[in-house]
């Protein structure tokens, strides 16, 4: 008996003191002062916490951000453009039939852990990406490989010198050698720390890895010994913060000095003094799939037709804020050599769309209209998706939305939408014009062939223009092949093109020097944080 | 009282194994697989082959649940591939995040539920009692997500007296202070709901203490009011009180999810939603039957708690 008082007596006890110490603490806390972001320290208010910082291993434009700066690849994009420069190769050859790409390595480079970079180290990473029986395969998977399955064979031909044998030419092998899956790492690390290496990364960039508490932030620091200029920054933390309006309240109250990603309708609230909007287009595609093997959009006259009925001026200005072009063919305005400049988008023309769909004998038809809940380069999906359903009422269309989340919609769509849909969103972010079209538009490219041709689209011609461009490795010569291939594609409208994307980022008075890049990488090697 | 925690935590081991199928099956039956979550755009019959393959997610089921039930009674929960590295690190360090954000909630609602309750009750429609039911229908009726919202807006963006998000400061925090000037709003936003409910709760069982017989001997034989409400008539309230708390406390644990998108907290619901997101099997598998490990063993205790304060249940 008396046990059992004695224990109901403490619990109470237990249970007051505890109560009233937090209560204490609390009032306590409040009144401490808030720290402004040190000097020299650039923060960074990124969208999710990096998977993993192994560049062959990662997939997201989020994890890549961080990963340019810390590592560097034999080329990369040229500043405000999607055009190769070099990086740690300094010079290369492409031989007559482009199946061999012979690189010259810049001298006196070191990862930051000390050792040399030389072709041995360019070999170790490629045969590690690319050869199942390599003893560092299993520190993978690596799902963007494929970027890099022409190759055959990675051949050192002397110390400062590499080779790539690809099985047949390829030209976008070097805009993805530029791409971030290309960026090049250090063997001793790798084989240091195998599967952890992604926690532990080493690279050769301005900035060398300092650390990552999980869920917080990854801090980079100044390399001291960068073979190039200096960074302008003594550390960048990149912090996750996947709200996006806890995003916006961080970069307003201070807590960050740059934040990417801002959601359109937050933009204006950093209209004032004391921030800096920064925006560039990418190679992004805002497109719907039509299905044009089946139902009314089979016929030209149809998918026409919706090009002119959709009102994408008020799309890019109304829901998404002017934070999107309109778009007028399957290529992006970004790359810019490939481009072309003739053409024009399809017209808001509800009249036009009408007549022709009386001449298809389709007004009234019913159309079933795939939307995502939102998703990588996505934008504002079901919004936009109600805003194309409205437009194409307005010329009698009777239009079905059927809304699925990210995943699952991927998973309806890319195996193609025949006996499921008339049309359905989508959106690309490529690093070469080749990419789009050759994955999603050629007759070859159909879902049962492994591609992601979903709405079955098919011209012998677009299929002619498409292999040739990726077998010229004159770069003059391919951008002709391309802008020939957008006038017929514009023309038989197996998409409806609605934006081109541009990324936007805040950044505080504080910081200098910073630009976006089309490419959506964020170099900041010679950014000043005051 | 041995032998009934004993039979408690027998009785709560199918438990804990049908929620290792239930979330098994539930993660294998929803639409989308990790490889196209990772693939994205990329994601074309062949790679997605593969990186399954890889990610050894080519199996048949009951193999995989097997491998994946033994490795786990063996402390192996397998390695998250959206964050590349072990599951349970990332539980573990998640889950003390949220123990010390819905730990604080809990505390707070705890108190100031009862003791908002019990004035309540001690001043029946009275002026205190009105307002504090009218504070407690706006507790119970704003979304702690929005409240959370409005409370970053004013005490971190207008006033900036606290920071906005996160647990720790980036730079030059870690300590204490900076830990609770990160909890105060979170935790104040995570409990409100939860005061309100377990103050009406309190309020009645007070109310209903003070009508017995005891409480009209006690005030006859001279003790003070505040004696016979604290140490009469809300002792014995507890005993209602009790199991309500433990009910609120998996509200909160629950509520928290919200909280922690909302103010970045880098707990355990934040963690579960994002990985649900992006397919991590593993992870989702993991964390759910962590949560559901620790919700078991928490009424475990609620129950111990209340057979404490009354030897007529423990039967």
């Amino acid at each position: 008996m008396s046990i059992a008082s004695w224990t109901r007596r403490s619990l109470f006890a237990a249970t007051a003191m505890t109560m009233a110490t937090a209560g204490g603490v609390m009032v306590a806390a409040v009144p401490s002062a808030l720290a402004q972001t040190p000097e020299g320290v650039l923060i960074v208010g990124q969208i999710a916490e990096p998977k993993s910082l192994d560049p062959a291993a990662v997939t997201a434009v989020n994890d890549f951000r961080i990963l340019v700066n810390v590592y560097e690849g034999l080329v990369r994009y040229r500043s405000g453009t999607l055009e190769v420069e070099p990086q740690l190769a300094t010079d290369w050859t492409i031989s007559e039939d482009g199946t061999e790409y012979t690189f010259t390595l810049r001298e006196g480079v070191t990862f930051h852990d000390g050792t040399p970079f030389d072709a041995e180290a360019v070999k170790f990473n490629f045969d590690r990406m690319l050869d199942e029986n390599h003893p560092f395969h299993d520190t993978g998977p690596f799902p963007l490989a494929f970027f890099f399955s022409a190759v055959q064979e990675t051949v050192v031909v002397d110390p400062m010198t590499v080779r790539f044998r690809l099985d047949s030419p390829y030209a976008p092998f070097l805009s993805n050698l530029a791409y971030p899956t290309g960026l090049i790492v250090s063997p001793a690390a790798v084989e240091a720390n195998g599967a952890d290496f992604g926690r532990n990364p080493v690279g050769t960039g301005p900035f060398r890895f300092a650390e990552w508490r999980a869920n917080e932030a990854v801090v980079v620091e100044r390399n001291g010994d960068y073979w190039g200029e200096a960074a302008g920054s003594e550390a960048v933390v990149f912090r996750p913060i996947t709200d996006a309006n806890t995003r916006v309240a961080e970069m307003l109250a201070g807590g960050i000095d740059m934040m990417v990603e801002v959601p359109p309708t937050s933009l204006s609230q950093f209209g004032g003094d004391g921030f800096e909007i920064a925006e560039q287009a990418g190679p992004h595609l805002w497109f719907l799939i039509l299905n044009t093997k089946e139902g009314p959009a089979s016929d030209v006259r149809v998918r026409q037709a919706l090009n002119y009925a959709i009102d994408k001026e008020a799309i890019v200005n109304d829901v998404l804020e002017g934070t999107a072009d309109v778009a007028a063919g399957p290529t992006p305005p970004a790359f810019a050599w490939a481009y072309n400049e003739a053409l024009q988008p399809y017209p808001h023309d509800p009249e036009k769309a009408k007549a022709l769909l009386a001449e298809a004998g389709a007004d009234g038809a019913e159309l079933t209209f795939f939307v995502t809940e939102g998703g990588s380069g996505m934008l504002d999906p079901v919004a936009m998706g109600t805003a194309i359903q409205a437009d194409l009422a307005e010329v009698g269309l009777d239009v079905k939305i059927e809304t699925y989340e990210w995943n699952t919609f991927l998973g309806e769509v890319n195996p193609g939408l025949e006996g499921k849909a008339d049309m359905a969103e989508m959106a690309w972010m490529t690093n070469d014009p080749d990419t789009l079209p050759y994955l999603a538009l050629r007759t070859d490219a159909s879902p049962d062939k492994g591609g992601f041709n979903s709405g079955y689209y098919s011209n012998e011609t677009v299929d002619e223009l498409l292999e040739a461009a990726r077998g010229a490795t004159d770069q003059d010569e391919r951008a002709r092949l391309y802008r020939e291939m957008q006038t017929i594609v514009q023309e038989d409208a197996p998409w409806v093109f609605v934006a081109n994307w541009k990324q936007n980022a805040v950044t505080s008075d504080r910081v200098e020097n910073f630009r976006l890049e089309p490419s959506f990488l964020l170099q900041l090697q010679s950014v000043v944080k005051n | 009282m041995a032998n009934y925690i004993l039979k408690r935590l027998v009785y709560a081991v199918p438990v804990l194994l049908g929620i290792t199928i239930i979330v098994f099956l539930i993660m294998a039956a929803i639409p989308g697989d990790p490889a196209t979550a990772i693939l994205g755009s990329y994601a074309t019959p062949e790679n997605v082959e593969k990186l399954n393959r890889d990610l050894g997610l080519d199996k048949p089921l009951v193999q995989r649940y097997l491998i994946w039930l033994v490795n786990m009674l063996g402390g192996d929960f397998g390695r998250s591939f959206s964050l590349n590295r072990p599951v349970l690190d990332e539980i573990l360090e998640r889950f003390a995040a949220t123990l010390v954000l819905a730990g604080t909630s809990f505390v707070l609602c705890s108190l100031a539920g009862i003791l908002a309750g019990t004035v309540s009750a001690a001043r029946q429609y009275g002026a205190a009692d009105r307002l504090i039911t009218f504070t407690v229908l706006i507790g119970i009726s704003v979304p702690s997500f929005f409240l959370g919202m409005m409370m970053i807006l004013l005490f971190a963006v207008k006033l900036r007296w606290l920071p906005v998000s996160g647990m720790y400061a980036i730079y030059g925090g870690g300590d204490l202070p900076d830990l609770l000037a990160h909890l105060v709003m979170p935790a104040l936003a995570l409990s409100a709901v939860a005061t309100g409910v377990i103050a009406r709760l309190a309020r009645s069982a007070v109310l209903e203490v003070l009508r017995q017989d005891y409480i009209r001997t006690a005030r006859a034989k001279g003790l003070g009011e505040t004696r016979v409400i604290a140490g009469h008539a809300l002792r014995a309230a507890m005993v209602s009180i009790i199991p309500v708390l433990g009910i609120q406390a998996g509200f909160v644990l629950s509520g928290a999810v919200y909280i922690e998108m909302v103010f970045q907290w880098p707990g355990v619901g934040r963690m579960l939603v994002e990985a649900i997101l992006k397919r991590d099997i593993l992870l989702v598998q993991g964390g759910v039957v962590f949560v559901a490990g620790c919700y078991v063993l928490f009424n475990i205790a609620v129950d111990v708690a209340q057979s404490l304060l009354d030897p007529r249940i423990r039967t």
